[in-house]
C-alpha cells in the first residue's frame, strides 16, 4: 500500500470513529425529549455522555484535520462546495457544546430546560449537516474541471445530501438509544431498550441504502460482502435487543456502522469526490494528496501518537464504565447533577 | 463588499473572538493546576476552594473556546480554499498534528478531571488536570507554529511541477522550530498568564474589600482564598509582564528582519532614519493611508535600539520599503482570474497604518496598565492588609479587561500588519524561490457573497449571544464567590467512596463539604 492509500484509510477510520463515538452522544441528545420523561431522566441521560462528548468531538476535528493535512485538494474542493451545510454543522456544534457546560450553571428550571433544548437542536442540526455533507460527498457533487463547485450556493443540496442527513440522524438516534440502555438502569433502561427494538429497522434502512447505492455504483465483491455484513448486523441488533442483551446489541449496531462506512469508503476509492457533471472531473485520492515527504512525516507521528490517544480514550471509558441511575432532582443531592 | 472583504471580516471577527477565550484558558488552566497541586501537597482548605472556584470559571470559558475553535479549522477550507490548496503540504499537517497530539489530550483529560472528583486517586486526578493543561499549551504551540509559518515561511520550496505553484514541505523540523514561532509562542504564553493574573487580582481585591466593608462573618479560609488569589495573581502578572517585554523585544527584532514594513508602519516611520526615533503618539489625516500624512511625536534613538540593539543603526521607513516591495513583487496584481476583482489593480504594500500603529500601542499600553495594577495590588495587600480604596479596587476590577484587549490588539497588529500577503515572503530566500501568497488570491473560488454573508451574520449573532451569556455567568459566579459552608477539606476526597455500587459523578467528593450550599461547587463540575 502506498502512503496515499494508507492516509485514505486513516481518514476513513477517523470519520468512522467520529460517527461511532459522537453518534451516541448525538443520539442521546436527540432522545432527550423522547425518552426523558422528567428532569431527573434528562439529567441522567446527559450524565451518560458528560465525561466523553468533548473527547468524542475531537474525532471530527482530527478527521477534518487529516483531510486537510493529507488531501488538501479534497479539503479545498469539498468544504466550499458544501459551504452552508458545514456552517450549519458549526453553529450546531457551538451551541451544543456551550449548552452542555452552561445548562447546570443555574438551578432555575426554565434555564435548564432551555439549554437542554439547545443541546437537542444543536445535536440534530450538527448530525444532519454532517450526514448531508458526507452523503453528497460519496454520491456526487457538482464539481467542475478546476475542482470548483458549479451552480451556486444550493447546487450541492441534492437527494444524496438528504439521504446522508437522514441516514446519520437515524443511525445516531438508535445508537443513542442502545447506549442509554447499556449505560443506565431503571425505567430509562427499559424504555430505551424498547425504543431501540421498535425502531431498529427504520433506523438501519437509510444507512444501508446509502452504502448500497455507493456499492452499486462503484463497489466490488469485497465491499458487497461488507454490505451484507452490515445488513446482517442490523438483524442481529434486533434479535439481541429483543432478548435484552444490550452489550451485544451495542456491538452489533456498531458493526452496522463500521461495515456500512467501510463499504462506502472502500467502494468509492480511489475517488474521494465524485463529480455529478462529468466523471473526468472526479477528485482522486492521489491527485488531491500532499507530497510523499509530508505523508511520511505524518505517518511516523500518527503511528506513535494514535495508539496513545486510543489508549487513554479507552481508559476514560473504562473509568466511567458503570451504569448510572437517576437521583431525585429536588434534594440536597441536586448539586450533584 | 466583495467575497474577499466579507471573508476577511469573518476571519477577523471569529479569530479575535476565539482569541478572547484562548489566553484565559491557557493562563487560568496553568494557575488552577498550580492551586490544585498546592492543595494535594498541603491539604489546606483554601487551596481546594481556590481550585474549585477558579476551576469553575476556567470551565465556563474553556467550553466556549473549544466551540469557537472549531470554526477556525473549517474556515480555511470554507472561505480560503485557494490558500488551503497552495499551503496544504505544510499548513494542514501542523493543524492535524495539533488535533492528534494536543486537542485529544486536552478534551479527554479535562473530562476526566471534571468527573473524576472522588472517583480516581487524588494524584491521578491532579495529573489529569495537568495533562489537559499541557494539551492546551501544546495546542497553542502548533497553532502558533502554523501562523508563524505564514509570517515567515521556512522548510518549504516553491513547487511548480504540476503547472500550478504550490508550497512543498521539505523540512518539517524547520517548520516546528521556526524562530518566529518560538518567539511568538513564548510571548503568547506569558501574555496568557497576564490575563489570568489580572483576573485573580481584580476579583480577589473586590471580594477582600467587599467582605471587609460589609463586616460579614468571614472565615479565615475564605479570607485566605481571596488573599492568596490576589498575591498569586499579582506575582504572576508582574513576572509575566517582565517576560512579555523580553519575548516581545525578541519578536520585534525578528520582525524587523522578516517583515520590516510591519514594524515600520507600527512606528509610522515614513523615511529611513539613522538613528531612528520611537514614536510616542501620532495623528494623521482622517482616512488617509499615506505615511506622510502622519505626524508623530518621537523619542530619539529608541527605535534603533528596539530594532537592532544599538543606538545608531538605520531603520528603513515605510516609503522606501513600499518602493522596494513594489520593485520586487510588482506594482499591480497579475491579470489572472485567481485574483478575482483585484486582478490588474494596484498593490498597496503598506498595511492600514492606523491599525498597526495603534494596535501596537494598545498592546503595550494594556500590558503596562495591567502590570501597574498588579504592583498596586501587591503593595495594598502587603503584610496582611486589605485595601479599602474604592478607586483602587474598582480600578483593578476594570483592569481585568486590559490584558484581554492587549492580547487582541497584538493579534490584530500581527495579522493586519502582514497584509497584503497571507503568506509573507521570507527575505532569507532568493526572490525567485520565495514561497509567498497574496491575500487577494487566497479566497475560495466559486463561493457566493450570499454564502459568506450568511455565515458571517449567523456566526456573529451566535457569538454575540454567547458572549453575553458567558460574561453574565462568569460575573454571577464571581459575585457569589466561594461558598461559606464547611471549611474543612473532606478527608474522603479521592478515596473513591461509592454509593451502592452505582457511580453517579457524586460518589464522593468535595461537594460533601458544602452541604449548606447546594447551588454550586465541584459537584457542579459534573453535568
Amino acid at each position: 500500500m502506498d502512503l496515499t492509500t494508507v492516509w485514505f484509510v486513516a481518514v476513513a477510520v477517523l470519520w468512522t470513529g467520529f460517527l461511532l463515538l459522537e453518534g451516541f452522544d448525538f443520539g442521546v441528545a436527540a432522545l432527550l425529549p423522547v425518552l426523558g420523561r422528567d428532569r431527573a431522566d434528562r439529567q441522567l441521560m446527559l450524565r451518560t455522555i458528560g465525561p466523553v462528548w468533548d473527547g468524542n468531538e475531537v474525532w471530527l476535528v482530527t478527521a477534518v484535520g487529516a483531510v486537510f493535512a493529507a488531501f488538501p485538494g479534497w479539503y479545498a474542493t469539498w468544504l466550499p462546495a458544501m459551504y452552508l451545510p458545514f456552517v450549519v454543522v458549526l453553529l450546531g456544534l457551538i451551541v451544543r457544546a456551550v449548552a452542555f457546560e452552561w445548562r447546570h450553571s443555574s438551578h432555575d428550571e426554565r434555564w435548564d430546560a432551555a439549554w437542554t433544548r439547545v443541546i437537542t437542536i444543536g445535536s440534530l442540526v450538527a448530525a444532519g449537516g454532517i450526514g448531508a455533507a458526507l452523503g453528497a460527498t460519496t454520491l456526487g457533487l457538482p464539481i467542475g474541471p478546476d475542482g470548483v463547485r458549479v451552480g451556486g450556493a444550493f447546487a450541492g443540496w441534492s437527494w444524496p445530501a438528504l439521504l446522508g442527513a437522514v441516514a446519520v440522524l437515524a443511525y445516531s438516534t438508535l445508537h443513542g438509544a442502545i447506549f442509554l440502555a447499556l449505560k443506565t438502569d431503571g425505567g430509562l433502561r427499559v424504555r430505551a431498550r424498547a425504543f431501540a427494538a421498535r425502531w431498529v429497522g427504520p433506523a438501519a434502512v437509510p444507512l444501508l441504502a446509502w452504502a448500497g447505492l455507493v456499492q452499486l455504483r462503484s463497489g466490488g465483491p469485497i465491499t458487497g460482502a461488507l454490505w451484507v455484513v452490515a445488513a446482517g448486523a442490523a438483524v442481529v441488533t434486533w434479535t439481541r435487543l429483543r432478548v435484552g442483551r444490550e452489550g451485544q446489541a451495542f456491538a452489533a449496531w456498531a458493526t452496522v456502522l463500521l461495515a456500512s462506512a467501510a463499504t462506502v469508503f472502500a467502494a468509492a476509492f480511489p475517488v474521494v469526490l465524485p463529480s455529478t457533471i462529468d466523471p473526468a472531473f472526479d477528485v482522486l485520492a492521489a491527485q488531491a494528496s500532499v507530497s510523499d515527504y509530508t505523508l511520511t512525516v505524518m505517518t511516523w507521528v500518527a503511528g506513535f501518537g494514535l495508539p496513545v490517544v486510543l489508549g487513554y480514550q479507552a481508559w476514560t471509558y473504562w473509568v466511567f464504565r458503570r451504569r448510572l441511575v437517576a437521583e431525585p432532582v429536588h434534594s440536597p443531592e441536586e448539586a450533584h447533577a | 463588499m466583495d467575497v474577499l472583504d466579507i471573508a476577511r471580516w469573518q476571519f477577523g471577527i471569529t479569530t479575535v473572538y476565539h482569541f478572547l477565550m484562548v489566553p484565559l484558558t491557557i493562563g487560568l488552566g496553568l494557575l488552577v493546576a498550580v492551586m490544585h497541586t498546592a492543595w494535594v501537597r498541603t491539604g489546606r482548605a483554601e487551596w481546594l476552594r481556590m481550585t474549585r472556584f477558579w476551576g469553575r470559571i476556567y470551565l465556563i470559558n474553556f467550553v466556549l473556546g473549544v466551540a469557537t475553535g472549531l470554526v477556525q479549522e473549517f474556515q480555511f477550507g470554507l472561505a480560503w480554499s485557494a490558500y488551503s490548496r497552495f499551503v496544504g503540504d505544510v499548513f494542514g499537517s501542523v493543524l492535524a498534528l495539533e488535533a492528534l497530539l494536543a486537542f485529544f489530550l486536552e478534551s479527554t483529560f479535562l473530562g476526566l478531571w471534571i468527573f473524576g472528583w472522588g472517583r480516581i486517586g487524588k494524584k491521578l486526578h491532579l495529573a489529569a488536570l495537568w495533562a489537559a493543561v499541557l494539551g492546551s499549551v501544546v495546542s497553542a504551540y502548533f497553532i502558533i507554529a502554523a501562523n508563524s509559518w505564514m509570517q515567515h515561511p521556512v522548510g518549504v520550496v516553491l513547487d511548480t511541477s504540476s503547472g500550478e505553484a504550490r508550497a512543498r514541505q521539505v523540512d518539517f523540523l524547520a517548520v516546528l522550530t521556526n524562530n518566529t514561532a518560538l518567539a511568538a509562542f513564548s510571548h503568547a504564553i506569558v501574555a496568557s498568564l497576564m490575563v489570568a493574573g489580572g483576573l485573580l487580582v481584580g476579583v480577589g481585591l473586590w471580594h477582600l474589600r467587599r467582605r471587609k466593608l460589609a463586616g460579614e462573618p468571614v472565615t479565615e479560609v475564605d479570607h485566605q482564598v481571596w488573599r492568596r488569589s490576589v498575591r498569586l495573581g499579582g506575582y504572576v502578572s508582574l513576572a509575566a509582564f517582565a517576560l512579555v517585554s523580553l519575548t516581545g523585544d525578541w519578536q520585534g527584532k525578528l520582525m524587523y528582519q522578516q517583515q520590516p514594513l510591519k514594524m515600520s508602519s507600527a512606528e509610522a516611520l515614513c523615511e529611513t532614519e539613522a538613528p531612528a526615533s520611537f514614536s510616542l503618539f501620532a495623528f494623521s489625516k482622517l482616512g488617509s493611508n499615506e505615511c506622510d500624512d502622519v505626524h508623530s511625536y518621537t523619542i530619539p534613538y529608541v527605535l534603533s535600539f528596539l530594532a537592532h540593539g544599538d543606538f545608531s543603526s538605520a531603520v528603513p521607513g515605510v516609503n522606501q520599503l513600499q518602493e522596494e516591495y513594489a520593485a520586487t513583487y510588482g506594482t499591480t496584481y497579475p491579470d489572472d482570474p485567481s485574483f478575482g476583482d483585484r486582478a490588474g489593480q494596484e498593490i498597496d504594500y503598506t498595511p492600514v497604518l492606523a491599525v498597526t500603529y495603534w494596535g501596537f500601542r494598545l498592546m503595550i499600553g494594556m500590558g503596562m496598565l495591567s502590570a501597574g495594577v498588579a504592583a498596586y495590588a501587591l503593595w495594598a495587600t502587603r503584610r496582611g492588609r486589605v485595601p479599602t480604596s474604592r478607586i483602587g479596587v474598582y480600578g483593578a476590577l476594570l483592569a481585568v479587561g486590559a490584558p484581554f484587549l492587549g492580547n487582541a490588539a497584538g493579534w490584530i497588529f500581527t495579522e493586519m500588519g502582514r497584509q497584503p500577503f497571507v503568506v509573507y515572503p521570507n527575505p532569507d530566500v532568493p526572490v525567485a524561490d520565495q514561497v509567498y501568497f497574496f491575500t487577494a488570491q487566497a479566497v475560495s473560488p466559486g463561493i457566493t457573497a450570499g454564502e459568506v454573508w450568511t455565515s458571517l451574520i449567523s456566526l456573529a449573532l451566535v457569538y454575540g449571544v454567547l458572549a453575553v451569556v458567558e460574561v453574565g455567568l462568569i460575573a454571577r459566579f464571581v459575585r457569589r464567590g466561594v461558598t461559606d459552608g464547611d471549611t474543612t477539606p473532606t478527608p474522603g476526597i479521592g478515596g473513591g467512596r461509592r454509593k451502592d455500587g452505582n457511580d453517579g459523578p457524586d460518589g464522593a467528593g468535595p461537594d460533601d463539604t458544602d452541604s449548606s450550599d447546594t447551588t454550586d461547587d465541584v459537584l457542579q463540575f459534573a453535568y
